[in-house]
């Protein structure tokens, strides 16, 4: 298996809190994996040094054999790797479209005319196109101010994704939708990445979400990683189950139900 | 490729005022040049406000500008009109290209107060240099056009001014809708976006900066040739305030509104000064008040608001 990431002893800490310490990690091409962990655990602050967001106080990052430590968030995308957020982050004033479009410009055509207009009509067809394969296209000329938040959660991904990265990192993707509305967003947004033949890494409290679309699960406890296997494995890990998952699981209730 | 409209509203507007140029009393073409000028200098302070950036200081180059256009006149002896705003705008541009690369660094409060500390600076040194007259300031020689030097210079600037400043607004607009022109609006909303996009906001600001500062300069110079004077006034705080409430007047949503807000602020200006000597800039005030509560997004928005209505 080619690695697509690789980090090594990665650590962050801010004065006397360690945020993340020591983490290896492997992420092979096309795999899926869900990150778990209570908050607090340095799940985000892992994906923010991957990302650049945050500078590690010490390890590497390696994406395809290319060390990529230290790099600013804007040159980490161009290399390959894009992240969606857990409080979207988008263009909150302008319409869905216009937040397409800019993406597009900005992330795929990767340069900023002067004077050419943004609005052409093939920007704005194939823009129409994104927003339909993630099924917001109805939403095109609504304020993004105005929509629901599982709307908002799919822009920040479609926007995250229109470059097909290699390497995809969704924080929380399904925070702050409706319970009822989560497995319909988890199939809208893996769809495209595994046409796209993506690795895709999310961070994901729903242990349902978890186990329904990753093969492996990496657990985090206290800014270290305490499992890291296959779902099944990682999610009866007796130490992840005392530390990150907690003694209710559904699991335990559906047993004790069938007894 | 056909025209857009708002390239073609730009055009008619050429040709009207050039049309218009020869009928006009003297008074009113000379308000007609000074405010092209200063509508340029308005639509810098517009193409920031767009990313965010509230300029305090658009008046440093405003002064830049102007005392270029002076300076070279006085010292080099050029006198081509086209020359001079050239002149005007690289010494501008030049001196953004610095102040830049601190400024931007620095958003909302600390921006604003930035670029007008730097203003002010300017203010100071021109207010104590005697070869440039201090705080009197110099005359400004007459421009020539091409070699030639025309009797009717006043006719000559408006014409000069409604091409140069109508050319520059088309290419403005187009800006506003290019990938460069929406990247303000991005970095408005949200700068972190935009760098995930893989897009430096350090650098669009700093390139938005060094426009907004050669169209401060280009302005500058315009009115340093129509009134014929310059002094350390055009780099005072107060000044560059004038430009702030003009954006705000004529609103950020299109070009037009700043040329349109310019005018409406000149003869606002005038008038306000002939009925009360004293008690002028309380009438500003009043108008600047009125646009607030009732046009937050600035005069451009009755014209936006009729554009609805007549769909």
């Amino acid at each position: 298996m080619n690695a697509v990431l690789e980090t090594r002893a990665l650590s962050k800490s801010f004065g006397a809190v360690v945020a993340a310490a020591e983490i290896d990690l492997v992420v092979g091409e096309r795999e899926v994996i869900g990150v778990i962990g209570a908050n607090g655990a340095g799940k985000t602050t892992f994906i923010n040094m991957v990302t650049g967001y945050l500078r590690p106080s010490g390890g590497s990052i390696r994406f395809r054999g290319r060390d990529i430590t230290g790099l600013p968030p804007r040159q980490v995308v161009r290399a390959g790797i894009c992240r969606s957020f857990q409080v979207s982050q988008l263009f909150r004033e302008l319409t869905v479209l216009d937040n397409m479009l800019i993406a597009l410009g900005m992330l795929r055509e990767g340069a900023l005319s002067w004077l050419a207009p943004l609005h052409t009509r093939a920007r704005e067809d194939e823009a129409r196109k994104v927003l339909e394969r993630y099924t917001i296209e109805r939403y095109a000329d609504s304020r993004v101010a105005t929509l629901p938040q599982g709307v908002r959660k799919l822009l920040d991904i479609a926007m995250a994704t229109v470059s097909e990265p290699p390497l995809l990192l969704l924080d929380e993707p399904t925070s702050g939708v409706a319970a009822e509305e989560k497995f319909a967003l988890m199939d809208t947004v893996m769809a495209p990445v595994r046409a796209s033949g993506a690795a895709c890494l999310f961070v994901e409290h729903d242990m349902e979400i978890v186990e329904r679309y990753s093969a492996r699960v990496i657990a985090f406890y206290d800014g270290r990683i305490l499992a890291d296997g296959p779902t099944a494995e990682t999610l009866t890990d007796p130490e992840v189950r005392k530390y990150v998952i907690g003694a209710e699981l559904h699991r335990d209730r559906e047993a004790g139900c069938s007894k | 490729m056909r025209t857009d409209p708002g390239t073609r509203g730009f055009l008619i507007a050429a040709a009207v005022l050039l049309a218009a140029g020869p009928f006009l009393p003297k008074w009113l073409s000379y308000i007609a040049t000074i405010s092209l000028g200063y509508a340029l200098v308005v639509a810098g302070v517009v193409l920031l406000m767009r990313a965010g950036l509230v300029s305090f200081g658009q008046g440093l180059y405003f002064c830049l500008g102007g005392y270029a256009v002076g300076a070279a006149g006085k010292y080099w002896n050029l006198g081509d009109a086209f020359v001079l705003l050239a002149a005007a705008v690289a010494v501008s541009v030049a001196v953004a290209a610095l102040l830049g690369l601190l400024l931007a660094r620095y958003r909302e409060i600390f921006f604003a107060m930035f670029t007008m500390a730097f203003s002010m600076i300017l203010y100071g040194l021109l207010s104590k240099s005697q070869a440039l007259g201090s705080t009197d300031g110099f005359n400004v020689s007459h421009a020539t056009f091409l070699g030639y030097a025309p009797v009717a210079l006043q006719g000559w600037l408006y014409a000069a001014a409604v091409v140069l400043s109508m050319a520059v607004a088309i290419a403005l607009q187009r800006y506003l809708r290019s990938g460069m022109g929406y990247a303000g609006d991005a970095i408005r909303e949200n700068e972190i976006r935009v760098e995930y996009l893989g897009i430096s906001v350090y650098r669009v600001v700093y390139l938005k900066y060094l426009v907004a500062a050669g169209l401060g300069g280009l302005g500058g110079g315009l009115a340093a040739l129509a009134s014929g004077h310059v002094g350390p006034d055009m780099a005072y705080w107060t000044t560059s305030g004038e430009f702030v409430f003009v954006a705000l007047l004529g609103g950020t949503q299109h070009i037009a509104a700043a040329f349109a807000a310019s005018f409406l602020f000149e003869l606002i200006k005038t008038y306000a000064f002939e009925l009360s000597p004293y008690t002028w800039q309380m009438m500003l005030g009043v108008v600047l008040l009125a646009i607030i509560l009732f046009l937050p997004s600035g005069l451009w928005s009755l014209v936006a608001r009729g554009r609805e209505a007549l769909r």
